[in-house]
């Protein structure tokens, strides 16, 4: 179990307890967290749960697998601190994770 | 304008499979997608990855998984219309009238929306004040590269769209191609193509470089780039073109008058209807108590909203069900049998 806290562009904080094993996307969803979209459900397929993800817990999560930056590339307003929350899974480690939702997906 | 006993909006795995079970049970239908090819997500975002749970199929590709369902269509005379989007759905007595954007108009009295997610459209710019330009100086496909030669084109984008027209256009355009990193997913050998000709000088590269704002009066006159470091470089450029992929978006279904939920719609789980008679949801699109995004629950869902539009297009008919190993009536529409 994780704390997790979603920001929205417009400086909303919405902290919510997602389960081990979830992704942070699947969290954002199951909570009705405005601003993620999750088109693919989960396939890295889409790039519309894109986050942006302080630098700090940027480099604490695990890193990104192929194909994961092959999708952002087509993400709204891609920056280096870019993830996909479909492919960010959670565990304890990721107590206290924030990341930033932008202000729209596409 | 078209008439048939049902149109299907959406040539996805659950639109096909639609198609089957009306065409089986004795209606026409006419498909329209708007993408340029048979298949919907299947075929445009995972063409090449295995699916394994479709029924007595252990494993198949989106790719393999559409072109079955197509195989599984040829008995029948189905009419697909690519490439355009349904635009327009209105009441005509017993009758929808149904208009697309490429000024195809369909008389029906069942509308079968199997739209996954929405259309596929291209993914845009992010500075708002590029709508200014779009279609003018600012496109995100090509219809006619002759309007390039001597010109300045700046080309964004890291995937075989955008490097394909860099290598192209270099041929008689001053060429700037931007990515907003050093690595490309496009193929390996127009990367490489693409390289050879930043050597030469045909081609200018900037990585790392987003857009950041464009200027012009009614004509693209420049654009304003961002790099990671908050660098700014401005270029000069007649025209832009931006690969971005495409998003699914629910687009003008919202106007229906139907009942939504975030981007679902919701159905009643026998026939499947919205709360518009006549017109059903199917697939991913539609939503109710314990629905599964999954393809088999696609195929259910079209096989009863089916049996739904029989009692429409044949209101003095009765359907009975059939068996396809039993009845003659099915073999000989399935053209087993004479």
């Amino acid at each position: 179990m994780a704390r997790i806290t979603y920001i929205t562009h417009n400086d909303e904080k919405h902290t919510v307890e997602v389960q081990n094993g979830l992704t942070v996307m699947e969290g954002a969803v199951q909570n009705d967290i405005p601003g993620i979209d999750a088109d693919c459900g989960g396939g890295m397929a889409c790039a519309t749960c894109h986050v942006y993800v302080k630098d700090d817990w940027f480099n604490k999560i695990p890193k990104k697998e192929d194909g994961e930056d092959d999708m952002l590339d087509m993400a709204f307003e891609p920056k280096t601190n870019s993830r996909l929350s479909c492919q960010i899974i959670v565990s304890d480690e990721l107590d206290g994770l924030e990341v930033n939702i932008p202000s729209k997906q596409a | 304008m078209i008439k048939t006993d049902a149109l299907i909006i959406g040539a996805g795995p659950t639109g096909l499979f639609t198609a089957h079970q009306l065409n089986l049970i004795g209606l026409s239908c006419e498909v329209v997608d708007n993408l340029d090819k048979i298949g919907g997500q299947c075929i445009e975002l995972y063409p090449d990855k295995p699916i394994y749970d479709i029924p007595a199929v252990p494993e198949c590709t989106g790719e393999q998984l559409t072109n079955n369902l197509i195989n599984q269509l040829k008995p029948f005379d189905i009419k697909f219309h690519l490439n355009q989007r349904v635009e327009e759905v209105k009441r005509d007595k017993e009758n929808w009238i149904v208009k697309t954007n490429s000024g195809n108009t369909f008389l029906t009295p069942n509308v079968i929306i199997a739209g996954g997610v929405g259309s596929f459209e291209p993914r845009k710019f992010s500075p708002k004040e590029c709508e200014k330009f779009e279609n003018k100086s600012l496109f995100y496909s090509v219809k006619d590269k002759k309007i390039f030669e001597g010109k300045t084109v700046a080309i964004f984008g890291g995937g075989d769209s955008a490097l394909d027209w860099a290598v192209e256009l270099s041929k008689k355009s001053k060429v700037n191609l931007i990515h907003r990193r050093d690595e490309f997913r496009g193929a390996e050998a127009t990367v490489s193509k693409m390289h050879a000709l930043v050597k030469e000088g045909k081609i200018n590269l900037f990585t790392k470089y987003q857009m950041m704002s464009v200027k012009g009066n009614g004509k693209l006159k420049s654009i304003d780039l961002k790099n990671d470091e908050d660098e700014i470089k401005n270029i000069k450029t007649d025209y832009a073109l931006g690969f971005f992929g495409l998003i699914m978006q629910l687009g003008p279904i919202a106007n229906w008058g139907l009942n939504l939920n975030k981007k679902t719609i919701e159905v009643d789980t026998e026939k499947f209807e919205t709360n518009q008679k006549g017109i059903y949801a199917v697939g991913d699109i539609c939503n109710y108590p314990g629905k599964l995004k999954l393809i088999l629950s696609g195929f259910h869902e079209g096989a009863l909203a089916a049996r739904a539009c029989f009692k429409l297009a044949r209101p003095n008919e009765k359907y009975r069900f059939e068996f396809t190993t039993t009845s003659t009536n099915l073999l000989k529409r399935l053209g087993k049998k004479e």
